[in-house]
């Protein structure tokens, strides 16, 4: 029992003690890197006061955090409200892949920075350029995931829709979306990540407040220590995002 | 003509280059109402020739017929058992059930879809286990909904692949006692099975029919078996009449083993033939 209470809260502890340790010792070497203390001096404000807004950019850290999500999850939903089909389409034609195939292998390497000045093009304004670039860099692993979902339902699966008649929408319905679903959840997990990875380069270029915007012109103003903060707020979200995923995953995977 | 006409039926199937007949020229005839069994060893092709004669897939050569229409495709008056079961592990045993009937008597409401899908599960004695899904339920149990599955839709033609193959010994015999039951109540349902178990045959068929291994699989004539139902273990154990029809299904096997030149029985899938009954009544 105390060996399992030891594992599970203070192994993860010196792991982070190491890291800061590592931080603080980084921001002796480069006097411009603030130090874990004076990271948390002159960012406390932000985080005391999480949903305070000052001015546009000057908000505290939780409203910035917010403004980022809500980008995020319209451009997380509509890339799989475009991936999911994309993928069960995918999965159940076998010509459909043969033909894109190659253009999904070309456009999937492709960083979200290259897409955003598309997307600025196609829309002229800088809101649904971000959430372009997002839908259309995180829809990857849903499409793939969900077609791989299709292709791996047992032969039984098909034997039962095709001995029992079923229509071709009952067989979707009863039978192969909740084949898939395992695997289409895996995939929403990975492009939720992407997404959230997205955010920050796509708020940088096109300067709207939210967490990657915040960072940014806390570097233009050579606030460092905001940086650091930035930074530490990205991979928590990140982190507790991921979290819910794969608990929303693991429940169907009990199916 | 037969109600089933299985004429002059070859199958082969080309894996990385090489190509393996496993049927050639089968053919059969099966009369309304009949239960006919088809026994062979493990991988003699017997599950191939039972699909295709149930239009899950097609034949190189040779056709089907049902009441002198061609089979193409899953008739909808048939009914399939696999011996894995194949339910849908998302949904519960009743629900399994009503899948099949709404798909067969589409104009039913659900009400009453329900009922017949709770009557068929209430016929295999699974009205407490109605809600339980295939995978908090056992081997038989599974494979009970599955009967029931397959009786809902109230076929004209049933047709078993193995049945109780994955089954333990006890729950096997239970269930080939419970099907014995539900095939002889009521109408009488036309029934193909495959087996690799002649007692199974011999408990459950009008007519068993012996297969030759494969590969070039082909079916030895067929063996009435003219015993009062219902029957147990005991009457097949003891009445002399089912010790011949045994004794000849056995011979029709085990000698179709050693005719046939170049093929090598499989070595892993015996038949399930007591070894003593083979030798001492070996040839008629």
């Amino acid at each position: 029992m105390l060996r399992v209470r030891v594992t599970q809260t203070l192994l993860p502890g010196v792991g982070v003690g190491l890291a800061l340790l590592l931080w603080w010792w980084a921001s002796v070497a480069v006097p411009d890197l603030p130090s874990p203390v004076r990271t948390w001096q002159e960012s406390k404000i932000y985080i005391l006061e999480p949903f305070e807004k000052r001015g546009e950019m000057d908000q505290g850290i939780g409203l910035l955090a917010y403004y980022s999500l809500v980008r995020v999850g319209q451009g997380f939903l509509l890339g799989i409200a475009i991936a999911t089909p994309l993928g069960f389409l995918l999965g159940v034609s076998k010509i459909l892949t043969r033909m894109f195939d190659p253009v999904m292998q070309i456009l999937r390497p492709i960083s979200p920075l290259a897409w955003l000045p598309l997307g600025l093009i196609l829309f002229q304004k800088s809101e649904p350029a971000a959430l372009f670039a997002i839908a259309v860099c995180s829809m990857w692993p849903t499409v793939i995931n969900t077609m791989a979902g299709v292709r791996a339902i047992p032969q039984d699966y098909w034997n039962v829709a095709k001995v029992l008649r079923l229509s071709r929408t009952t067989t979707f319905i009863k039978i192969v979306v909740p084949a898939t679903l395992p695997y289409i959840f895996t995939g929403y997990r990975l492009s939720l990540g992407i997404a959230w990875l997205v955010i920050v380069a796509s708020e940088m270029l096109t300067g709207t407040p939210g967490v990657g915007g915040f960072l940014w012109q806390e570097y233009n103003s050579l606030v460092y220590a905001h940086i650091l903060l930035a930074i530490l707020t990205i991979g928590i979200v990140g982190f507790v995002l991921d979290r819910l995923m794969g608990i929303a995953e693991a429940r169907l995977r009990t199916i | 003509m037969a109600y089933i006409e299985i004429r002059g039926l070859s199958k082969s199937f080309v894996t990385s280059g090489s190509r393996r007949d496993v049927l050639a020229n089968v053919t059969l005839s099966i009369e309304r109402g009949e239960f006919v069994t088809i026994v062979g060893a493990m991988g003699s092709g017997k599950s191939t020739l039972l699909n295709i004669v149930a239009g899950l897939c097609a034949p190189d050569e040779g056709t089907v017929t049902v009441s002198g229409e061609l089979t193409r495709e899953i008739r909808r008056d048939a009914a399939l058992v696999f011996q894995n079961y194949s339910l849908l592990p998302w949904f519960s045993a009743l629900e399994n059930v009503r899948l099949a009937v709404n798909a067969a008597f589409p104009n039913q409401t659900r009400q009453e879809q329900l009922a017949r899908a709770r009557r068929n599960l209430e016929r295999v004695g699974l009205t407490n286990a109605e809600h339980r899904r295939p995978g908090q339920l056992s081997g038989g149990m599974r494979q009970r909904v599955a009967i029931a599955r397959a009786f809902a839709i109230e076929p004209e033609i049933l047709f078993l692949d193995e049945p109780f193959g994955a089954l333990d010994a006890l729950t096997r015999e239970t269930l080939q006692q419970e099907l014995a039951q539900l095939c002889c109540d009521g109408r009488r349902v036309t029934t193909l099975m495959i087996t690799n178990s002649v007692e199974e045959a011999l408990l459950l068929s009008d007519r068993i029919v012996p297969m030759t291994h494969g590969p070039r699989a082909t079916l030895g004539s067929p063996i009435a078996v003219d015993l009062p139902r219902p029957r147990t273990k005991a009457l097949l154990t003891h009445d002399q009449d089912a010790r011949r029809v045994r004794a000849t299904v056995v011979a029709a096997l085990t000698s179709g083993t050693n005719r046939r030149v170049g093929s090598r029985p499989h070595p892993a899938a015996p038949l399930s033939v007591p070894l003593s009954l083979a030798k001492a009544e070996g040839e008629p």
